[in-house]
């Protein structure tokens, strides 16, 4: 939906309009109070210029009763605006259940992005129209922000640290991504595009790219390598480190005795910092990882944990994207 | 702060006392001018410090072990007979306001010089706390070619310094970072205290103060008690963390 | 027809503060508070030009959607010291460092300020700490932004970050120090009848503005001073790479900077409360709700810093909180425009310079303030942050605002402080071309921002260009306009009437001495029976309004 005045971005997400509302409310209040104090000004200033060069006009101290009116409206119209504001943020904030999931790391001055069925991309996302995508983000070096205007969505992405965001694209078309944290030399060349097409269209480009396996499944591969395995066993039931399978989403227990949610990254802190929040009845004894894997490798570790069904089943991870992560598919090849 | 609507100064004060400053009208507004100074800026001091608390404040909740390790290694005597040294350094700088106001001299000249002394001593343990560090290698990075900072557990225990369990390394350095920036920010203000306290004492000798007009001391004598409660805070927080996990 | 005041004229006087003494040293080594004023006026606008070059060449670059003119490292240069030569060297110190060093003892009746060592001491430092800046800019420059999110200013820069660090830990002493002084000065040195509610609403502002200095600048202290550390001895506070949290440091850092930016505006709202006064010849409606809305305006500003955060992966609850009290923030400038403008109604409006600039502030700090609604509210926020949104925000209050005030202020209070007038007609042409080209600038980058068009871009997707060229063409009128005033004040120092004490026929305490005052400002202390603002005794005004003035002649 493009306007012949060029107002607003291209709408392109399910949320885009919402935040359009809000800012047309925010305009048209804006425009409102501006061109009334405008109009108010320009109307004493000339009604009451001065006339004759010794008037002095009769002084007026003031009324509470205007005071009290001109605090409480803008006070109510303020909380309008936060209470609208509070409503939709937490729309776009909240990530939603079911999902596809997006890998994403920002670095100087590139966008690496691996969907969850494998495809890599450099710099462009395509994503079908009318489903949930969640992107789980990190930088490998600075401050990024991951900007896609047409979304009306941003959200930064910091090294050391996981972030998150999420859209539902409504409209097939080529949008702009643009890294919006400033972040150096190449700051105004980070950009790149999200490209939405219909779902057939979206599914003759996923098998016309190759994938060499999904995220979950190199995860898998980097297990057997980094010998993760050998304290959490094969399917991570477990051993002498903690059991891994089917503990994502759950909560556990540290030694200092505070729980946490295993996310993704309490997951990540771990492979990095194993000492830093110990799973309770276990010993300081896992190795840290640091500088031994890359960032995109630990999200590859971190979708192969989530893979993992409780109970420790055999079979490998699925290398199609399924909407409920523990859903055990069969093997599927890796497409060609 | 009470509204001082000052009397109107009659031109047969033409100069008022020698130490009336021309841009004001007596020696009252001077001396509340003064004193209100200096607790406008220890305010700023207390915001200045309280960024390093609050460092500290994040740093120790994230890393309670490593803290609770560095902190067992500091000389909790030394730390104990300094804290001691600068209370009576202010109870003596007290009794030089007291005798300054009520135009005892002698007294007052021998408190002053008894605060300088007891400031230095604070100083000089001080001194003696950072040559240990020295000498244990617990000087963070290498500011210090000579000593770097511990490389392994090894060392550390070498150095009668023992980690508790989840302690690491690079955390307890993070201590000993905020350690040194705490304690020689807080030793730079003690010597900046005691330039002032010589300078006061050298006034004092020349006979510069009386009842009337004495607001160096008072205003020098805030200073100083600043100082001593930002050690007051100081102390606890970081010789006197998890002594009770000392021994497991 | 009698003159307007009612009270004694002051004797005029051959010897002020400007000839009392000659030679450098009286000038470098003066106590005297306007001489200290004028020194920091030469400073800051030396200050000004510098950043007004930086803009400038910004404004070029941004023509064109390439990067063609600058390579993308200078322009990254060019924009970061933008910022800090503007925010740190001229803004910050703008108004209370001239008008409120020049005006504060003036205004309370008093002979100078409480600690006046202690003001030229805070230039000094003031020229130490940009010393040390423009060291840093010519030996290579720093290219973080002037926020200097870590970890790229801890780890990834490569270029003088500790250097230019240095000068602003220094130069925030300056603001230390002025803010120290006018708490003093305003609690302890008023005159005999100058009570609280009676003091101008200038003072307000810079009583609210020096609380600000004295509690924030030492966290921006401390923060720069551990920024520093960290990049000299990798200690591992803000780089995630040795375990650090870079938004542990966007958190101390806006700790301060939202406050600074009401240090930046609050004096200039306390100028507009003087040109809109005495130039409507009318006390201030509400003049003690504008009085306490700049102490809520100090305090709000301490709450609010997260809504810089709001896209960093913050808490979403930690958000509301910030959002809520943004908005509660935005309600005591609001009380100030209501009052203003209900000041003008049955008022006697002139139209000389310094009011068209009073006037340019209200609408345009109106425009200002309500588009930081924008960025108050959650939604919208997540969407206009880091795009020129924020950028076309921040110019309409730092220019539209604080600059139009100083400007006002300055061609206000010139007759008192150089004892001449500027040509008239010259003012008021430039305050319209300022005006006009002023808008033409940033109005445009509104709608590039919510467009998408991210701020610190050297090149562009060209659907932006439109919206750049025409703010390059009003950058270019507004320089322009910028000009005149620069030149005209320097010829009126040699060529311009000389101005009588009162020019502008005034109640205030500061036109009741010579226009250029003396060294001691009061001959003799003053006692104040009078109320702010007050033009004649109530028997001698008159109602303006329905069928014109009614006049009673004397």
């Amino acid at each position: 939906m493009q306007s012949w005045i060029p107002l607003v971005p291209d709408s392109a997400s399910t949320l885009s309009w919402k935040v359009d509302a809000l800012y047309f409310y925010l305009s048209g209040v804006t425009l409102f109070f501006s061109l009334l104090i405008s109009a108010v000004l320009i109307f004493f200033v000339i009604r009451y210029r001065r006339r004759t060069p010794y008037e002095i006009p009769r002084p007026i101290a003031g009324s509470h009763k205007l005071e009290t009116l001109w605090t409480i409206i803008p006070f109510v119209i303020a909380m309008t605006m936060f209470g609208w504001g509070a409503q939709v943020y937490f729309q776009q904030y909240k990530p939603p259940a079911n999902a596809i999931e997006v890998y994403v790391v920002g670095k100087q001055w590139m966008w690496k992005l691996q969907h969850a069925t494998g495809q890599r991309e450099i710099n462009q996302l395509h994503i079908p129209v009318g489903r949930k995508i969640k992107l789980i983000m990190t930088s490998e070096d600075v401050i990024h922000d991951f900007f896609v205007p047409a979304f009306r969505t941003k959200m930064d992405v910091v090294p050391g640290k996981y972030t998150t965001m999420w859209f539902e694209a409504t409209t097939p078309g080529t949008y702009h991504l643009f890294c919006a944290e400033y972040c150096g030399m190449n700051h105004s060349g980070m950009t790149g595009s999200i490209v939405v097409m219909e779902p057939r269209e979206f599914d003759n480009w996923l098998s016309g790219n190759a994938a060499s396996g999904t995220p979950a499944s190199q995860g898998q591969q980097l297990f057997q390598s980094l010998g993760c395995a050998s304290c959490h066993g094969q399917n991570g039931e477990g051993g002498r480190g903690p059991t891994l399978a089917g503990v994502f989403g759950k909560k556990t227990q540290l030694q200092t005795g505070e729980s946490v949610t295993v996310d993704e990254g309490y997951v990540r802190e771990s492979i990095l910092n194993p000492q830093a929040k110990l799973v309770a009845g276990f010993g300081a004894i896992m190795p840290t990882f640091q500088g031994q894997v890359r960032e995109d490798q630990l999200m590859q570790l971190v979708a192969f944990i989530k893979s993992l069904p409780a109970g420790g089943q055999t079979e490998a991870p699925p290398t199609t994207a399924t909407p409920a992560p523990r859903q055990a598919a069969s093997p599927t090849q890796n497409v060609k | 702060m009470a509204d001082v609507i000052n009397s109107h100064a009659t031109t047969s004060e033409a100069h008022g006392h020698r130490a009336l400053q021309h841009h004001f009208e007596n020696m009252e507004q001077q001396r509340e001018a003064g004193t209100l100074g200096m607790w406008v800026f220890l305010v700023t001091e207390i915001m200045f410090f309280g960024g390093m608390f609050l460092a500290y404040t994040l740093y120790r909740s994230k890393y309670p072990a490593s803290f609770a390790s560095a902190s067992n290694h500091l000389d909790i005597t030394l730390g104990t007979v300094n804290t001691g040294v600068l209370i009576l350094s202010s109870f003596t700088m007290a009794m030089a306001v007291y005798f300054t106001q009520i135009g005892k001299r002698r007294p007052q000249i021998l408190c002053l010089i008894l605060t300088l002394m007891l400031g230095l001593t604070f100083l000089g343990i001080k001194g003696v706390e950072y040559h240990d560090k020295y000498r244990d290698h617990l000087i963070p990075g290498h500011l210090i070619p000579s000593s770097p900072f511990l490389e392994n557990e090894a060392e550390a225990e070498h150095h009668g310094l023992h980690l508790l369990e989840g302690a690491t390394l690079p955390q307890v350095e993070m201590f000993y970072w905020i350690y040194f920036a705490m304690t020689g920010m807080h030793a730079l203000h003690m010597i900046i205290g005691a330039g002032l306290l010589t300078f006061l004492l050298i006034y004092s000798i020349k006979g510069r103060f009386d009842p009337e007009y004495h607001s160096p001391v008072e205003v020098i004598g805030l200073y100083w008690h600043f100082v001593d409660i930002v050690w007051i805070f100081l102390f606890p927080l970081l010789y006197l963390l998890g002594r009770h996990l000392e021994h497991g | 027809m009698r003159p307007i005041e009612y009270y004694e004229p002051p004797v005029p006087s051959k010897v002020n503060y400007i000839n009392a003494q000659y030679g450098l040293k009286s000038w470098l080594l003066t106590k005297d508070h306007k001489r200290i004023a004028l020194l920091y006026l030469g400073s800051i606008t030396f200050f000004f030009f510098i950043g007004g070059l930086y803009a400038l060449m910004i404004r070029l670059e941004l023509l064109t959607p390439q990067g063609d003119f600058l390579q993308s490292a200078t322009y990254n240069k060019v924009f970061t010291q933008h910022g800090i030569i503007m925010i740190f060297f001229f803004l910050i110190p703008s108004i209370p460092a001239t008008l409120g060093n020049f005006l504060v003892p003036m205004m309370i009746g008093a002979k100078d300020l409480a600690f006046p060592r202690i003001n030229l001491l805070s230039w000094y430092v003031y020229l130490l700490g940009g010393v040390i800046t423009i060291y840093a800019l010519l030996a290579g420059g720093v290219d973080t932004g002037w926020t200097f999110y870590t970890p790229f200013s801890t780890t990834f820069s490569n270029s003088y970050v500790v250097a230019t660090g240095l000068g602003i830990f220094i130069n925030g002493f300056s603001s230390i120090l002025t803010g120290l002084n006018f708490i003093v000065t305003i609690h302890t040195m008023r005159a005999p009848g100058m009570t609280w509610f009676r003091l101008p609403l200038f003072i307000w502002s810079h009583y609210a503005t020096s609380l600000i200095m004295i509690l924030g600048t030492p966290v921006i202290a401390i923060t720069v001073l551990l920024l520093a550390f960290e990049r000299v001895a990798r200690v591992g506070i803000f780089d995630p790479a040795l375990g650090g949290d870079p938004i542990l440091f966007q958190h101390l850092f806006w700790f301060y900077s939202h406050p600074a930016v009401y240090i930046m505006v609050l004096p200039s709202m306390g100028v507009v409360s003087e040109l809109i006064a005495n130039f409507s010849r009318k006390n201030i409606f509400g003049y003690s709700f504008v009085a306490f809305s700049s102490l809520a305006i100090a305090v709000f500003g301490f709450l609010v810093w997260g809504h810089h955060l709001f896209v960093t992966s913050q808490s979403v609850y930690a958000g509301m909180i910030f959002s809520f009290l943004s908005f509660a923030v935005a309600i005591p400038s609001a009380i100030k425009v209501f009052n203003w403008t209900a000041t003008l109604y049955k008022s006697s409006i002139s139209y000389d310079t310094p009011m068209l600039y009073g006037l340019g502030f209200i609408g345009l700090f109106t425009v200002g303030g309500m588009t930081g609604l924008f960025l108050a509210s959650l939604a919208v926020d997540v969407h206009l942050s880091d795009t020129y949104f924020v950028v076309a925000h921040f110019h309409y209050i730092m220019v539209g605002g604080a600059l139009m005030g100083y400007l006002g202020g300055l061609h206000y209070w010139w007759p008192k402080i150089s004892g001449r007038m500027y040509p008239e007609g010259w003012g008021r042409f430039s305050a319209l071309v300022i005006f006009v080209g002023f808008n033409l600038t940033f109005l445009p980058q509104f709608v590039a921002g919510y467009l998408g068009m991210p701020r610190r871009y050297h090149a562009y997707p060209p659907e932006f260009q439109v919206f750049n060229v025409l703010s390059t063409a009003g950058a270019s009128i507004l320089g322009f306009g910028m000009l005149i005033p620069a030149i005209y004040f320097v010829w009126s120092m040699r060529y311009g009437k000389r101005a009588e004490a009162n020019p502008w026929h005034l109640p205030g305490l500061e036109w009741r001495t010579p226009s250029p005052p003396p060294t001691e400002n009061f001959a003799v202390t003053p006692i104040v029976t009078w109320e702010a603002y007050e033009f004649a005794p109530p028997e001698e005004t008159q109602v303006v309004g329905k069928f014109g003035p009614e006049l009673e002649q004397i």
